[in-house]
Formats: structure tokens, C-alpha cells, sequence
């Protein structure tokens, strides 16, 4: 599978007295989907800010191929080849194409024009490119939040719960268009979702974070089919209370 | 009256008269230029203040704070003071200073007014920008700087608000002018302290009309300021 682009071992969160995440070890591999499932306040946010460098970890030693990365943010080289997709989202009052363009502008790429069409092209929101996006619905401004990070086309995509406004035919043209760009860029992603099913559609590897502690890492086949723990067993099953 | 006063007014704006013409162009002259000087100063200050978290940043907004509901005539007396030939400022006799009763000493007063409400409105506009923004701007490749600006782009029609209320201020204010002008005719004599002379004169209907013409003024500007921001996105 290649040196893993991300290495972590025994890191850890702390806000106040709590410990949000303690990660005894997780590696990331290149060109990998790499499902993140869990209940609500487990931690799976936290994870992906650290992984997006926009938080450092409390203890513990995090690499970012193969460079220690754990003492403030990376380089601007390293940081941009890491992009993240948030939870909630928020856009800039200004145009849809502004907002998908932004990402490429503030690298000084030109001739952004073909690449912020195809991406919105891709997504079904090329009609609405010169909208406000103050006026678009939950749905739409986050597939605007999806095209921003797919366009800079970065090697490492973190998306947070992409498709939780998003009804079911949408939700499948998201996927498509995850999917793809995985295949064409081979991009490393890693996908958090509270929904068990599209990790089980997406992701080659699936992790189940409970309480900030990775319980699970498997590959999908085997996390649905044979897992080894029996939260795993009772979070697949929708049996976990939490 | 209220009639009486209109077409005075209306009279008063056809003839340019000499005189109030020179009034109207001096309230203009040292409040936009007093408003260029808060602008310069309050914008970046507000912007600091709302986008950075330091030590005694609490102190400098209950400054600014402080500073947005002082009385204009306090601050006429304070510079008064400064600028008198045996206060500190006044007494150093630098050529730079200027001195009491000119449209300088006036600029210098409406600074003072202006500057903390140019301020306390920008880094009202700047908190009110999601936090999350600049997250997530930074995590599309955007660098600290980068961020910022647009961060304060968002907040682009609170700084416009900011300006107005800083020259809404100014234009109208009366208790500094009065004290550090001294009202004197043809050479610091603006529109609100004339209204109060013609008003104690008895001048009812010459005071009205200056009144119409001073709202009149601040109105224009309002509706040209807003047609700017309009243009922008909402
Ligand atoms: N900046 C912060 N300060 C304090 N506590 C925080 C902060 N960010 C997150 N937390 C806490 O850390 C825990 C994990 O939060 P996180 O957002 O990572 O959960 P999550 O797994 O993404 O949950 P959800 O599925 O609901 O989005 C929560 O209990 C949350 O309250
Ligand atoms: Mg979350």
C-alpha cells in the first residue's frame, strides 16, 4: 500500500479537562477511502482538524508523509495539499463561482474559469453559478462547500459528513462524485459520516472512533461482515446506545 | 412656518448665497476631513480589535466604548485646553498645531468624536463574521493574510455603516465646534452652530431652512454611501 501518508501514534485532544481523542495508532494509506463512523461527540471532527493541520494534538507524534507534523501547522507547500470539507459549512457572501474559485485563486492560478464550470458541472450547480450564495438552500451550499475543495484538486480530501443535508438522489450524485475523483486523481481521502451504509458504499477502510478511542480499523468487507469488536457489532446493527 | 422655512430653503439652495454657501462648504470641509482621519485610524483599529484576541484588548474596548458615548462638548473643552496658548499643545507654539478657533481645532475635535464610533462599529461588523470562515478559508489554501482579508471583505458593509455613523456624528454635532470654533463669522462659523446663532437672534425660519439644508446634506450622502453597498453582494 505504499508509505502511509499519515502516521499517528498515541495522539491525543484535550479541551479543558476532557480528553476528546486518544488515538493509540492509525495510519492512512495513499489513494485510500478511509471511512470514519461513530456516534455523536465521539470525536470524529477533532480527528479531521488534526488531520487538516487547523489543530495541533495535545501529545502523541503525528507524520504527514513520513514528516513529523505535530508542532504547529506545515509548511503553506504542505498545508495546501491537504483540504477539508466541513461539517457546516460557511461561504463567502459573494457568487457561487467566487466561492468555488477562491481555493484557486488564492494559489494565483489564472485560467480558472474551465476548472470551477466542470467542477460545478460535476455536482449539478453550474446554474446556479451566479447566484448569491447567501440565497442557496442547506443542500446546495454544500455541494458549493464540496466543489471549493475538489477544484484545488488536493491530495489528501477530508470530508466531514458530506451529504448529511442531502436527499437520496443527490446523496448517490455525491458519491459518484467522490468516487471519481478518487479514481482520477488518486487522491487520499478520508470520509466521516454517521451513516453506516455510505461508508459501507465508499470507503475501502472503515474506522469506528467511540469516545475519542479508535474501537475498530478494518477493511470494509471485513468491519460489516466479521468484525472483531462488539461495539462494531452493535454500532453496524444500530444497537449502540449512546 | 414649517412652509416659510421649505421655501426659504429651497431659496436659500437657488441663490448660493454667499454666506450660507461658504457655511456649507466649511461643515463639509472639516467633517469630511475630520471622517478621512477616523476612517484612517478607526478601521484598522476596529479590524484588530475584532479579529485578534491580546492582553488588555478588554481595557481598549471599554475605551472605544467609552469614547462612543462622550459628549461632543467635552471633547470641545478637553481640546480647548490642549490648544490653548497656555496648554500643554498651545504653549509648545509648534507651526503644526493649530490654533484655537480655526477649522484645524475643529477637525482635530470631531477626530476625537468620530474615531471611537468609526471603531467600536468595525469591530462590531468584524466579531459579527462566522468564526468558522477563517478556518475554512485557510483550509482551502488560503494563507493567515489571505484569510484576513477576506474575513474583513465579509464585514465590508458594517465598516461602510461604521463611516456613515462616524460622519452622522461629525456633521451634526454642535458642543465641540462651538467651543474650540468659536462660531466666528467667515472663518469657522458651520451649519449647526449658524442654526443655534439664528435661533437665539430669533431668525426662526433662516435657522429651519440651514436645518433642512444640513438634513438634506446627510441624506444624500446616506443614499450614495448605500447605492455603493448595494453593488455588492448580499
Ligand atoms: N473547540 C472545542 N472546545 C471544547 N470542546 C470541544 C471543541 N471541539 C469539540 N469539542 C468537544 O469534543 C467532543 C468531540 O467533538 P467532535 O465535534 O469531534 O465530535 P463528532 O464525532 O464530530 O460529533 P458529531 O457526529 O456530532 O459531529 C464533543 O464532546 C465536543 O463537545
Ligand atoms: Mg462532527
Amino acid at each position: 500500500m505504499g508509505e502511509p501518508v499519515y502516521q499517528l501514534l498515541g495522539v491525543t485532544r484535550v479541551y479543558g479537562a476532557r480528553k476528546v481523542l486518544d488515538i493509540a495508532s492509525l495510519d492512512v494509506y495513499p489513494g485510500e477511502i478511509l471511512g470514519v463512523v461513530g456516534p455523536s461527540g465521539a470525536g470524529k471532527s477533532t480527528l479531521l482538524r488534526l488531520l487538516g493541520f487547523l489543530e495541533t494534538p495535545t501529545s502523541g507524534a503525528m507524520a504527514f508523509r513520513g514528516q513529523r507534523v505535530n508542532g504547529g501547522a506545515p509548511s503553506l507547500a504542505v498545508r495546501r495539499q491537504v483540504t477539508m470539507v466541513f461539517q457546516r459549512p460557511v461561504l463567502l457572501s459573494d457568487s457561487v463561482y467566487a466561492n468555488v474559485a477562491y481555493g484557486l485563486r488564492v494559489r494565483g492560478v489564472t485560467d480558472a474559469r474551465e476548472r470551477v464550470e466542470k467542477v460545478l458541472d460535476l455536482l449539478g450547480m453550474l446554474p446556479l453559478r451566479k447566484e448569491a450564495a447567501s440565497t442557496l438552500s442547506g443542500g446546495e451550499a454544500q455541494r458549493v462547500a464540496l466543489a471549493r475543495a475538489l477544484v484545488v484538486e488536493p491530495e489528501v480530501l477530508l470530508l466531514d459528513e458530506p451529504t448529511a443535508n442531502l436527499d437520496p438522489a443527490h446523496v448517490a450524485i455525491i458519491e459518484n462524485v467522490i468516487r471519481q475523483a478518487r479514481e482520477r486523481t488518486g487522491m487520499t481521502i478520508v470520509l466521516v459520516t454517521h451513516n453506516v451504509f455510505q461508508a459501507r458504499r465508499l470507503a475501502d477502510r472503515v474506522a469506528l472512533l467511540v469516545s475519542g478511542r479508535l474501537v475498530e480499523v478494518a477493511p470494509t468487507k471485513t468491519f460489516f461482515e466479521s468484525p472483531s469488536a462488539p461495539e462494531t457489532h452493535a454500532f453496524i446493527s444500530g444497537e449502540m446506545v449512546y | 412656518m414649517l412652509g416659510s422655512a421649505l421655501r426659504q430653503a429651497v431659496q436659500l439652495i437657488l441663490s448660493l448665497e454667499s454666506e450660507v454657501l461658504r457655511i456649507v462648504l466649511l461643515s463639509l470641509r472639516v467633517s469630511v476631513t475630520a471622517l478621512a482621519f477616523s476612517t484612517l485610524m478607526g478601521v484598522p483599529l476596529g479590524a484588530w480589535l475584532g479579529l485578534r484576541r491580546f492582553f488588555a484588548r478588554r481595557l481598549v474596548i471599554a475605551a472605544i466604548y467609552t469614547g462612543m458615548g462622550f459628549p461632543p462638548v467635552v471633547v470641545g473643552l478637553a481640546v480647548y485646553m490642549l490648544l490653548s496658548r497656555s496648554g500643554p499643545l498651545g504653549s509648545l507654539g509648534w507651526a503644526w498645531v493649530p490654533g484655537l478657533f480655526t477649522p484645524g481645532a475643529m477637525v482635530i475635535a470631531q477626530v476625537i468624536i468620530a474615531t471611537p464610533l468609526v471603531a467600536g462599529f468595525t469591530m462590531a461588523a468584524v466579531m459579527g463574521v462566522d468564526p468558522n470562515l477563517r478556518q475554512q478559508l485557510i483550509s482551502l489554501g488560503a494563507t493567515s493574510w489571505q484569510a484576513t482579508r477576506a474575513v474583513l471583505r465579509e464585514a465590508r458593509q458594517g465598516v461602510v455603516v461604521a463611516v456613515v455613523a462616524g460622519f452622522g456624528s461629525v456633521i451634526s454635532e454642535v458642543g465641540a465646534v462651538m467651543l474650540v470654533g468659536g462660531n466666528i463669522e467667515g472663518s469657522t462659523r458651520v451649519l449647526t452652530t449658524a442654526i443655534v446663532l439664528e435661533t437665539h437672534k430669533g431668525n426662526f425660519s433662516l435657522a429651519l431652512a440651514m436645518g433642512l439644508v444640513l438634513l438634506a446634506m446627510t441624506f444624500a450622502i446616506n443614499i450614495a454611501v448605500l447605492r455603493l453597498q448595494g453593488k455588492a453582494y448580499g
